[in-house]
């Protein structure tokens, strides 16, 4: 298909707004009578609120009120930003007498200005019960500390929650039979890898303001990814009917998953329902890492069987998942851990994944960009890499031999068929592009560094099979301009403009022409939200579809006001008209004709969700340049050859590319995650919670190898998460080729490295 | 305390307290673009010139702008939306939330440095955070930019 817009690097719609700085975020649109909010958080990572004195706190001059757990709802709900019925247990209220973890809510303080806020906080006296927590995850199941030990829990889904063992969730799936497949293998290796609850760290923090509007309905206005189940949360949470609350979600400075749980929401709007008024809540950098919804810490053991020519017949893969003090999206993303791992290897004859997902009484977990692949494929792929060195191979030509290829079905995969992937081309590619055959695996300088290169392949999802719905609607206006309204939100993703382009191509139209919208819980048509790399290729089904109803429909109107049958007629985007005579109507007249004297507005909408979700493949390459003295890594060239289908926007596409992997670069190197002996996070700071800055992104090379996704729109899949999951495997690999040393926990700090060399050169 | 400053050319005088900072300053009198992503000063978001130098306005307080001239992004909107146009052709500004500080960081370094490196570049922008564009959309757009506005001269 001949397209205008679609595969170009089309400017985003609201790209000249943001680089010239103009107020379009949440924080910048904050009504000016509004109060300002302040959390009183708990010292404790395990607690009970035995009493609070909050009478010395009213006092203080411009507070409006203080509320404890008395003043809140009493039923439990999840933050978790997911399809109802969750598969997050129903575990938290917004402020408990039970404290779970540092930093927990204990108090809301809501006053005219920020320090009287403040100033209040320190006047609230509170007597604690503190209990010891449970901190170490991989003690928590069966642990004579509960970390959920109240009556009114609740799971809605069958997915083995038992909070009287400080289980989440637990899964066991099996292909085949492993234990007899391992036992086959000339070759098997076991490991066990480690991740931390890395911080999405994305630069605006969690912030939301509510107030009542000229109905007296609650508007929420906020940076979210999920408007629609922010307001079933909502519902649930303030204990008010859905049709009394209204989400308004602005431009979003970042999210990366962590703006799919409600955060920051709750606060404001119990402040607004108890006193009538405008309420603000911007929460500071601390509050967001000690008290956000970070990536699910995790230990995994792969157990992985070959036969001496490198095939891999089997995996076991098990990972225990450290919840935290909340449940939130942890049965589904340790999900991802097998699932999106194991199907890179179309070879298997056997696999297994298991999962325990337990509670402990650190920080709560959520969801960030990769959502438990990420953690699966890091180990999966190092085992691989392993398996490679301990067999003699090149890591890439093991992977030759067993990657998954196209036309295959993908068992571990929920079953579903590969019908796209060109993951051997970009393996192919990636040798060329970073010279791979004279680069491995390792080459000395002059000047003593180690340069050594690394690789992995990833894999993703394209939304959630059968669950994820996205609904648009387009209007044709006068004077012929399109409105297409979405539920889905851009979070700088540029999903806007991508569903926009789509349309356009759809509609044979200028972009120009195409007024995007959204999102407004009460104007938008429905959208599950921008997560679970969804809104590509479910968002963008529903435009597809509702571009030909509105074709169709803009047809028949046409034909009519020319006195003939639609089938007589053509429409080619700028008019209909009667081929072979020169009677028509353009869209102009027909966007005119529809607003005046007659009943036929022309509009469309189309509901759309996939059964399956359409895998998105990467490989990844790093090299690196290790310094022997100081252990200090630096990346200097990343190759990335993507497979995300048709690429909507060329320009787009690479900068998610570049961003998810510099993501990854941190994760992999230098995004520590620590506690201190009582269970408060040492790391909450950029001081002490490192993001790379442009100094350690180095060089990255992004080239698309498209296939056709042939249940995509326009052929198209997904990209947005796909894109974090390579360094960490790559990158480890790259180490282990410079020094000979496995790292099996991230990050690989130049400490760690420089630690382990000393004692290697003692040994 | 009587403030007394030219912000974006207009002379101007306010009543602030000791402790305010500049940002919430600013951020007070309608210059939105200055956003605020860190308490550590480690960010660069709050960027703005005070005597046409990037200061880190988070870590300044107000009092300090005394006499002086202070410059947000409101008040260089023109060459923002020149400089900005090439990272929109990158599509480079991804949530943008990092976009006002970094231009305002970009805007300093082209009157500062003649002929930048990429190296020189990546150590004058290196304390401006961005955590979704990976940087490198932002080098090239820098690099064009630079290439087109020598070309003109
Ligand atoms: S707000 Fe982060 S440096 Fe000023
Ligand atoms: S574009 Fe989002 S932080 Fe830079």
């Amino acid at each position: 298909m001949k397209t205008k817009y679609v595969s170009t690097g089309v400017r985003k719609k609201d790209a000249m707004s943001l680089v010239t700085g103009k107020p379009v975020y949440t924080g910048d649109m904050v009504p000016p009578n509004a109060l300002r909010l302040k959390l009183l958080r708990s010292p404790h990572a395990r607690a009970y609120i035995r009493s609070i004195d909050t009478s010395k706190a009213k006092l203080v001059p411009g507070v409006v009120c203080v509320l404890t757990w008395e003043d809140a709802p009493q039923s439990r709900f999840t933050t978790a930003g997911q399809t109802w019925p969750e598969p997050s247990p129903y575990d938290r209220l917004i402020l408990d007498r039970q404290l779970r973890c540092c930093g927990d809510p204990v108090a809301i303080v809501a006053a005219e200005t920020e320090q009287a806020a403040q100033q209040a906080l320190k006047l609230i006296q509170v007597d604690y019960e503190v209990q010891t927590p449970l901190l170490d995850f991989t003690q928590a199941k069966d642990n004579p500390i509960l970390v959920h030990p109240e009556d009114n829990f609740r799971a809605l889904c069958d997915v083995g929650t038992d909070a009287k063992r400080n289980l989440v969730s637990t899964d066991c799936c099996e292909v085949g039979d492993v234990d007899e497949e391992l036992k086959r293998c000339d070759v098997v290796l076991e490991r066990t890898y480690n991740t931390l609850a890395n911080s999405q760290a994305m630069m605006e923090t969690f912030c939301t303001f509510t107030y009542l509007d000229e109905y007296g309905r609650l508007t929420v206005v906020s940076s979210t990814q999920v408007p629609f189940h922010a307001r079933r949360i909502l519902s649930n949470a303030l204990e008010i009917p859905k049709g009394q609350i209204r989400v308004v979600k602005p431009r979003i400075g970042g999210g990366f998953g962590a703006k799919q749980s409600v955060v920051s929401e709750l606060f404001p709007a119990l402040v607004t329902k108890v006193t009538g008024r405008a309420a603000y809540i911007c929460y500071t950098r601390q509050e967001s890492m000690t008290n956000g919804s970070p990536r699910h810490q995790m230990q995994m053991r792969v157990r992985i069987g070959a036969d001496r020519d490198g095939t891999i017949r089997a995996i076991d893969l098990h990972a225990l998942s450290n919840a935290g003090a909340y449940g939130d999206h942890g049965p589904t993303t340790v999900g991802l851990v097998g699932h999106k791992s194991l199907a890179l290897y179309g070879s298997l004859i056997a696999s297994r994944f298991t999962s325990d997902v337990v509670y402990t009484n650190t920080m709560g977990g959520g969801a960030y960009r990769g959502y438990g692949a990420t953690q699966g494929i890091y180990a999966v792929e190092s085992a691989v890499n392993e398996l490679a060195a301990q067999l003699g191979m090149d890591p890439t030509v093991i992977r030759e031999k067993n990657m998954v290829r196209q036309g295959q079905t993908m068992p571990n995969y929920y079953g579903e068929p590969c019908n796209s992937c060109t993951l051997d081309q970009c393996m192919a590619a990636a040798k060329e592009h970073m010279d791979w055959d004279n680069k491995f695996p390792r080459r000395v300088l002059p000047n003593g560094h180690i340069r050594a290169v690394g690789v992995a392949m990833a894999m993703q999802g394209s939304g959630i099979s059968a669950v994820d719905t996205a609904s648009v609607e387009i209007r044709l206006n006068d004077g012929g301009f399109y409105t297409l309204l979405v539920g889905c939100t851009d979070m700088g993703t540029g999903c806007d403009t991508i569903l926009a382009q789509m349309a356009a191509d759809c509609l044979d139209c200028d972009i120009a022409d195409i007024s995007v919208r959204g999102v407004d819980t009460d104007q938008s048509p429905y959208d599950t939200g921008s997560y679970a790399s969804s809104t590509t290729y479910v968002t963008g089904g529903a435009v597809v579809k509702t571009c030909a109803q509105l074709r169709e429909k803009i047809l028949a109107e046409g034909a009519r006001l020319l006195g003939v049958s639609p089938e007589e007629a053509e429409f080619d985007g700028d008019k209909v008209f009667v081929p072979g005579t020169d009677r028509c109507i353009t869209r102009k007249e027909l966007g005119w004709a529809s607003f005046e004297g007659h009943s036929r507005t022309l509009s469309a909408s189309q509901s759309h969700s996939s059964p399956i979700s359409p895998p998105p493949f990467m490989v990844g390459m790093a090299e690196i340049d290790l310094d022997p003295e100081t252990g200090t890594v630096e990346v200097v060239d990343y190759v990335a050859e993507v497979d995300c289908g048709t690429v909507i926007n060329t320009n787009l596409a690479r900068v998610q590319t570049e961003g998810g992997i510099v993501q990854g670069i941190g994760m992999a190197l230098y995004e520590n995650v620590q506690y201190n002996a009582a269970g408060k996070l040492l790391n909450d700071s950029f001081l002490q919670y490192k993001i790379p800055t442009r100094l350690e992104a180095g060089t990255i090379r992004v080239a698309f190898h498209p296939s056709y996704e042939p249940t995509g729109p326009f052929g198209a899949k997904s990209i947005g998460e796909l894109v974090i999951n390579t360094p960490a495997p790559a990158i480890t690999e790259a180490i282990r080729n410079a020094t000979g040393l496995s790292f099996h926990s991230l990050p690989i700090r130049a400490e760690d490295i420089a630690m382990a060399l000393e004692k290697q050169n003692h040994d | 305390m009587k403030l007394t400053l030219t912000l974006n050319g207009v002379r101007r005088t306010d009543e602030v307290a000791a402790d305010t900072t500049l940002f919430s300053y600013l951020r007070d009198r309608g210059c939105l673009s200055v956003k605020c992503g860190c308490e550590t000063s480690n960010c660069g978001l709050c960027t703005v010139w005070l005597e046409g130098k990037p200061v880190l306005s988070c870590s300044v307080p107000a009092l300090r702008a005394q006499g002086k001239s202070v410059t947000t992004l409101e008040g260089l909107q023109e060459e923002a939306a020149q400089f900005g146009a090439y990272l929109a052709d990158e599509g480079a500004e991804q949530c943008g939330y990092c976009s006002p500080g970094f231009v305002m960081n970009v805007l300093s370094m082209v009157r500062e440095l003649d002929n930048p490196t990429d190296e020189e570049i990546k150590e004058y922008l290196a304390g401006n955070l961005c955590r979704c564009t990976g940087y490198q959309g932002q080098l090239r757009a820098i690099r064009r930019y630079l290439q087109e506005k020598g070309g003109a001269k």
